[in-house]
């Protein structure tokens, strides 16, 4: 089967992108600016053709339990909210991780706290990035810039998912979810008929019972289990680093922006270059694991570093932390569902230079 | 007419002292002993065994299930 | 293994008249004397047993004292959120509508924390048995007020006694879960007499049977004891729970299926 070409919502391009993964279960509640998702699974209805479930449940706590139950049947499950839905979902997050189970979680981010408002923002990073729930854990967290992401990290987010044995998040926000781009589908992929040896699917007589669990009332038991975990952190640290470098060859000042803050500063560099300083793109792919041994290296030869993000500095921490003082690290961006416009984050970025 | 005639295990290892099944016992044949278990719970006995008719009430009421029944007819 | 043992010569395999089912591990049971989980578990491992359901069971254990319940029933297991493992039980179902699936959930777990849950799988008619143990206290965390304690009870969250006017009433949820379309079959048992464990067996043995016949959620609620919450003996507690509890839940079927389902159902081709 070939690619398809299609004009679709981010919100839209997600949710037919997990049929065509070969999904096997979606559990949603509604909430803007996301609700696409649900809407439009239950649309396509594919539990008549690829049989994959669509299921609106009662709470977004009830929907990423339900997550966990599929999960641990050894089944690619996936559930999505906005920012407030998200929150509810922290504890049957932190006990997906807890377990090691696979799955994917979609934050279509809007302004917070609290209600916030519906608008985009990407003031969710450290919830994504450092946790989220209780305890020592990560996601691995992918940020899409595009509709044509939205796409394909789903696929993406599975494999990782069950590589690692580990939540994967797709962090995007409002504006990508909303807005409408062309998009090449990938062909229909055909549900998993195989189970990984650790889902609970009845236990056969000549195995022993399989148990889904993140407890352990020993306390050395489970600071070995912790252990695990940071060497797993630890090798997606190694192995799953994505980004992508805008004009950053002969850069003097850095933006360092993720998803729709990444596509507004692309115009920055531009316009900046048109004003004759040299700027240049770092966008992360992956939030977890961040890009920091480029960054710090980038760092080596740029004068200024600005994080652009929609929040009031949060990535900003990340990158300090991989420039490790070698240069100045500043923050901008436009907070309550604004979206940052290329032409403030040169004037900022000059207003560094003149004032630096 | 045929007697039913029962004798029962105790795994007095596993048993914790509840005498949940010395009240159920219809006949008496179950009591609890004067000395304890290792873990130091006064176990479960048969203590009047010829009563036995095998019923297995005190069995099923165990929570431990540390209880197993015999029964046949003489 | 110490073991004392009545009339030698009556035991003999083909004398045996009950045994522990195999069904149930060798792990001891983390459970007080006398408290009626065990004796739950055991029910509930000998209908896996006797059913045939041991390679098709996925249990979902919650949070209480039936946390470890996994370590004790020989089968496939998940351990839930507190409250949460109707949602989860849901999430395995769905994508596994073949399997025998079931919670197991105390008051505190399944009647005030996932309350929402509980509603909800059994309004969607999930093809779950749902087994819910009644003790009206919170045992694992050392018996604090549950939503089941009785008016006037005491607890260490109630150290007075329940004042309804303050803290609100005892809930009857398995009430509540009858009235609702997605329940097929709805019933109140207890475990502690033999009379009453050979009733809450039989229950069992029907929700499982139903679950094969995709009729909706059984709810099966055990109006148990906690000797250690209550601060009485085993013995006590059992006659406690009779005169108190059993008055305010009384016992028996809330919503009983027609029968003829169940004679359809004991006639299947063996699988």
């Amino acid at each position: 089967m070939e690619k398809e070409l299609r004009l679709m919502k981010g919100n839209e391009a997600i949710a037919e992108a997990a049929i065509r993964a070969g999904a096997d279960g979606y559990f949603g509640y509604p909430i803007t600016p996301q609700s696409e998702i649900l809407e439009y699974l239950m649309e396509a209805n594919p539990s008549r053709t690829t049989g994959m479930v669509v299921l609106q449940a009662e709470s977004e706590i009830a929907a990423i339990n339900m997550v966990y139950g599929g999960a641990a049947c050894g089944k690619k499950v996936m559930t999505s909210s906005s920012s407030p839905g998200i929150s509810l979902k922290q504890e049957g997050i932190t006990y997906i991780a807890g377990a090691e189970l696979p799955c994917l979680i979609v934050n279509v981010v809007r302004g917070g706290p609290g209600l916030g408002t519906i608008q985009p923002a990407q003031s969710d990073y450290f919830q994504a990035t450092k946790g989220g729930g209780h305890g020592d854990y990560h996601l691995i967290v992918l940020a899409p810039a595009s509709v044509q992401e939205m796409a394909d990290f789903v696929d993406l987010s599975f494999e990782l998912a069950f590589k690692y044995r580990n939540p994967v998040m797709i962090l995007s926000d409002g504006a990508i979810g909303q807005m409408m781009e062309k998009v090449w589908l990938a062909p229909q992929k055909e549900r998993s008929k195989t189970y990984p040896e650790w889902a609970t699917t009845g236990k056969p007589p000549e195995r022993e019972r399989n148990i889904i669990t993140s407890l352990d009332l020993d306390p050395y038991a489970q600071e070995q289990f912790n252990k695990k975990l940071v060497a797993k952190y630890n090798e997606i640290r190694e192995k799953e680093v994505r980004y992508e470098e805008f004009q950053c060859d002969d850069a003097e000042y850095l933006f360092v922006a993720y998803g729709t803050s990444a596509r507004v500063c692309q115009k920055s560099v531009q316009l900046a270059r048109a004003q004759g300083i040299k700027a240049g793109l770092l966008r992360p792919i992956t939030l977890f694991p961040y890009p920091s041994v480029r960054i710090g290296s980038l760092a080596e030869k740029v004068r200024i570093i600005l994080s652009v993000e929609m929040s009031a500095g949060q990535m900003v921490e990340d990158v300090m932390l991989s420039v490790n003082g070698k240069v100045p690290v500043f923050h901008f961006g436009r907070m309550g569902g604004i979206v940052t416009t290329p032409d403030e984050v040169v004037d900022y970025l000059k207003s560094k230079i003149i004032g630096g | 007419m045929a007697k039913i005639r029962g004798s029962i295990v105790v795994n007095i290892d596993r048993c914790k002292g509840c005498e949940v099944c010395t009240v159920n016992c219809p006949t008496g044949t179950i009591a609890m002993a004067k000395e304890v278990n290792h873990k130091g719970y006064f176990y479960a006995f048969p203590a009047n065994p010829d009563l036995c008719i095998g019923c297995a009430n005190c069995a099923m009421v165990c929570p431990d299930g540390v209880i197993t029944v015999y029964k046949t007819k003489i | 293994m110490a073991e004392v043992t009545g009339i030698k010569e009556i035991i003999k395999p083909e004398n045996l008249a009950y045994k522990r089912t195999r069904i149930m591990t060798d792990n001891v049971l983390s459970y007080c004397p006398g408290c009626g989980h065990g004796t739950t578990h055991r029910i509930l491992a000998e209908v896996i047993d006797e059913e045939g359901l041991q390679s098709e069971a996925i249990g979902v254990s919650p949070v209480g004292c039936s946390v470890l319940l996994y370590h004790y029933i020989d089968i496939d297991w998940q351990e839930a959120a507190h409250g949460r493992a109707p949602a989860v039980a849901t999430g395995i179902k769905r994508l596994l509508p073949d399997k025998f699936v079931f919670t197991y959930q105390g008051d505190g777990d399944l009647a005030a924390i996932g309350t929402a849950e509980t509603i909800h799988t059994c309004n969607r008619g999930e093809n779950i048995l749902i087994i819910f143990i009644n003790n009206g206290i919170y045992g694992m965390t050392g018996g604090q007020m549950a939503p089941t304690t009785l008016p006037g009870m005491r607890s260490s969250t109630s150290p007075y006694g329940r004042d309804v006017k303050v803290m609100g009433n005892p809930l009857k949820i398995t009430d509540i879960i009858a009235t609702l379309p997605g329940t097929y079959y709805v019933t109140r048992q207890s475990v502690h007499t033999p009379a009453n464990v050979r009733k809450t067996k039989k229950a069992m043995l029907k929700a499982a049977r139903y679950q094969k016949l995709n009729k909706g959620t059984c709810f099966i609620e055990i109006v148990s004891n906690c000797p250690s919450g209550w601060k009485m003996t085993p013995v006590q507690s059992n006659k406690w729970m009779e005169e108190n509890m059993l008055k305010y839940y009384p016992l028996g079927d809330l919503k009983v299926p027609p029968e003829e389902t169940v004679q359809n159902a004991n006639n299947p081709e063996k699988k």
